[in-house]
């Protein structure tokens, strides 16, 4: 965001459209598997999020975080819709019948809502990394992928920034606030390294997809930047086992699957 | 003798113009406007809970982002009319804490459990169509800033009452159980949704005085019978049944008769007596108290940043 | 004299007024208010709030406590000078009917 004279806040950037575009385009199997780490990831956030509306600790906050996550479900649809392309599947075909172990989300995304530090804490990972993400897909060679990413970039960029400025609130406000901070950091952080885990995937997707070790020195620069500022000693990254793009998950994904699926599991073949 | 402010605040509603934040006003007027506006945000607050409890569970990535669209939406209507209410003297805290205190009021309707997921679409269609038919004439609202807070709520709401209807159309459209569960969710919706324009006009003391000055602009008897009046045909077009034995076209009056309300019940879940008053309550003071060291920790970091600057200048 | 409205102690978070530019080349219009913290959060709530529906490329916010209100009960004083004075605006000038380009 710019600022002109005159406290003039230009928004143009951030101006959202109804859905990102659907360009007509069939997946290979490769790039249909990477579509999912991405849209998977989008949608499991997006369920975590939706939580909060009615829970967030001010209204004001009930109505940011949801468009956080309507932004992500967005996101998810479009990349679920693209997988599905590869074999006749459509976006609820694959979010709402696939097992557990067929999710590609990374274990980061599916970590507990927790208090609102934990959840801070995990969207800042989150959206960090998304935004390196998009900003390197808009340039990839699958054309699908890359108009989604030009969309999703701009939005991701806002993400960050709702979570960077309550990461210094939640830092720098009371000792109570600083405590409940540190304590989601103990939680979360392990779990960061599984953002950025190549697998033999990658190397099959050269030009067309973003390679995740590639994103974390800029990952790291932002996060350093933060801890200089606020003097939070972020823990060690990589110390949880990982593996969500292999389908290895915590044992919170599944809780979090059962419920968003009971219903459509209950009427196979129905139409919402 | 009536005062020259009194005789200038009775001009301004003789002549159906608009009162602003610092004109004179009775003080009867800003009671009942600050009861009103407050209530009527409580009830968007508490009317965020039974749909928010379905929002993890909607059944297909399309109905999930209408409706967490729909709840952030309410959260937005919330916070317009406490706003409005602001503009006469009470803080948002205030207010907001009356509500967590069980102190305040708000529509009963919110009070009625969402059961299946056809409740979403009889909340959209029955509930909002309500909410729609009561919040329309409070568009000209003689208190400026309310009327200005309707305008804007009733301009996003338009998409609500529609989504829930398609909601139940797809479902009318579906398998057996679908169908059954739409017809079950109308059902149970149904005479809440008419009980929401409130008592019949003979029990509604407060009405006359709301009316005389252009807070209200219809009675409730007549807001319902245009309600009930809408939706004979939307049912007619859904193919669900309005759970209403005396409910037929009167060729007289040139409107829908329809029978006796449940106003026991009405006056028991308005009094606390709910089926789910307890849970709302429980969940918005949870929400609030769960909160509050978050919103402290922004508060505390305002005020260092501040004094930074000051010693910065 | 301050607004009515503007918080006081008595509030956790104050109030803030919001005005959005609905497009390029309009002005800025009020569009309600808010509660935020700080400015940052102010103008990132009011983006949130009044902005889901491409209502806007621009805001402002400023605390509600800054803003001072002409006094109604001077209305008089305020807003009587104008009346009897349409010599301001062009439609007094009715001689010149018929001729082009005035």
């Amino acid at each position: 965001m710019t600022t002109f004279d005159h406290g003039d806040i230009q928004l143009d950037e951030l101006a959202l459209d109804d859905e990102i575009v659907r360009r007509a385009g069939v997946a290979t199997a490769d790039v249909a598997e990477y579509a999912l780490w991405l849209g998977d990831d989008a949608l499991v956030l997006a369920q975590q999020l939706g939580w909060w509306i009615s829970r967030a600790p001010e209204l004001e906050e009930d109505i940011a975080l949801g468009n956080i996550a309507l932004d992500l479900l967005g996101h998810a649809r479009s990349l679920l819709s693209y997988a599905g392309s590869a074999s006749g599947r459509t976006e609820d075909d694959l979010a709402y019948w696939r097992g557990e172990r067929d999710f590609r989300s990374s274990q980061l995304v599916e970590q507990p809502n927790g208090d609102y530090a934990h959840t801070i804490v995990r969207q800042l990972a989150a959206a960090v990394s998304m935004y390196e993400l998009y900003s390197r897909l808009q340039s990839s060679g699958d054309a699908t992928l890359a108009a989604i990413a030009a969309k999703a970039v701009k939005e991701v960029a806002y993400h960050r920034e709702h979570c960077v400025e309550w990461f210094r609130r939640l830092a720098l406000g009371t000792d109570e606030s600083r405590r409940r901070l540190e304590i989601a950091l103990d939680h979360v952080w392990p779990y960061v390294g599984d953002l950025f885990r190549d697998e033999p995937l990658i190397d099959r997707l050269e030009g067309i997809a973003v390679r995740p070790s590639s994103l974390r020195p800029a990952f790291d620069a932002v996060i350093d930047a933060l801890a200089a500022e606020t003097g939070i000693v972020f823990p060690a990254a990589d110390t949880a086992r990982g593996g969500g793009r292999r389908g290895w998950h915590t044992e919170y994904l599944s809780l979090l699957l059962a419920e968003m699926q009971v219903l459509a599991r209950e009427h196979p073949g129905a139409t919402w | 003798m009536p005062t020259l402010e009194e005789q200038r605040f009775d001009e301004l509603i003789a002549a159906d113009a608009r009162v602003e934040p610092r004109d004179w006003m009775p003080e009867g007027y800003r009671k009942t406007l600050v009861r009103q506006i407050s209530q009527h945000a409580h009830s968007e607050i508490i009317g965020m809970q039974p749909e928010a409890n379905w929002i993890s569970r909607a059944p297909s990535l399309k109905r999930k982002a209408i409706l967490m669209a729909k709840v952030q939406d309410e959260a937005g209507h919330g916070l317009y009319l406490y706003s409005a209410a602001q503009t006469l003297g009470t803080p948002r805290d205030e207010m907001f804490q009356a509500l967590v205190d069980g102190t305040a009021k708000y529509s009963s309707i919110f009070n009625y459990p969402t059961l299946t997921w056809a409740d979403m679409g009889a909340i959209g269609w029955l509930v909002d169509g309500a909410a729609i038919c009561n919040q329309v004439p409070l568009c000209r609202a003689s208190y400026g800033p309310y009327g200005r807070a309707m305008v804007r709520i009733c301009k996003e709401e338009s998409f609500h009452q529609r989504q829930g209807f398609e909601i139940l159309l797809e479902l009318m459209n579906g398998t057996d159980a679908q169908k059954a569960m739409a017809q079950d969710a109308v059902d149970r919706w149904y005479a809440p949704s008419l009980m929401m324009f409130g008592p019949p006009d003979g029990d509604s003391p407060n009405s006359q005085q709301s009316m005389a000055w252009n807070i209200k602009r219809f009675s409730n008897d007549d807001l319902r019978q245009r309600f009930v009046d809408m939706l004979v045909p939307q049912a007619e077009a859904l193919g669900v049944t309005l759970p209403d034995p005396d409910l037929r076209f009167n060729e007289q009056t040139g409107h829908y008769d329809y029978g006796q309300l449940d106003w026991d019940e009405f006056h028991e879940v308005l009094a606390g007596r709910g089926p789910c008053n307890g849970q709302r309550l429980a969940h918005r003071r949870k929400a609030f108290e769960d909160g509050a060291w978050v919103r402290e920790a922004a508060a505390a970091y305002a005020r260092t940043q501040a004094q930074l600057e000051k010693v910065a200048s | 004299m301050t607004t009515p409205g503007a918080a006081d102690d008595r509030e956790e978070w104050p109030m803030w007024e919001v005005f959005v530019r609905a497009n390029r080349g309009l002005s800025h219009v009020h569009a309600g208010s808010l509660h935020a913290p700080d400015a940052t959060m102010a103008v990132k709530n009011a983006r949130d709030l009044y902005t889901r529906r491409n209502e806007g490329v621009s805001i402002w916010v400023v605390p509600a406590e800054f803003i001072t209100t002409s006094d109604p009960d001077a209305k008089g004083a305020y807003f009587e000078s104008p009346a009897g004075k349409n010599y301001r605006h062009a439609s007094y000038y009715t001689k010149s009917e018929g001729v082009k380009h005035l």
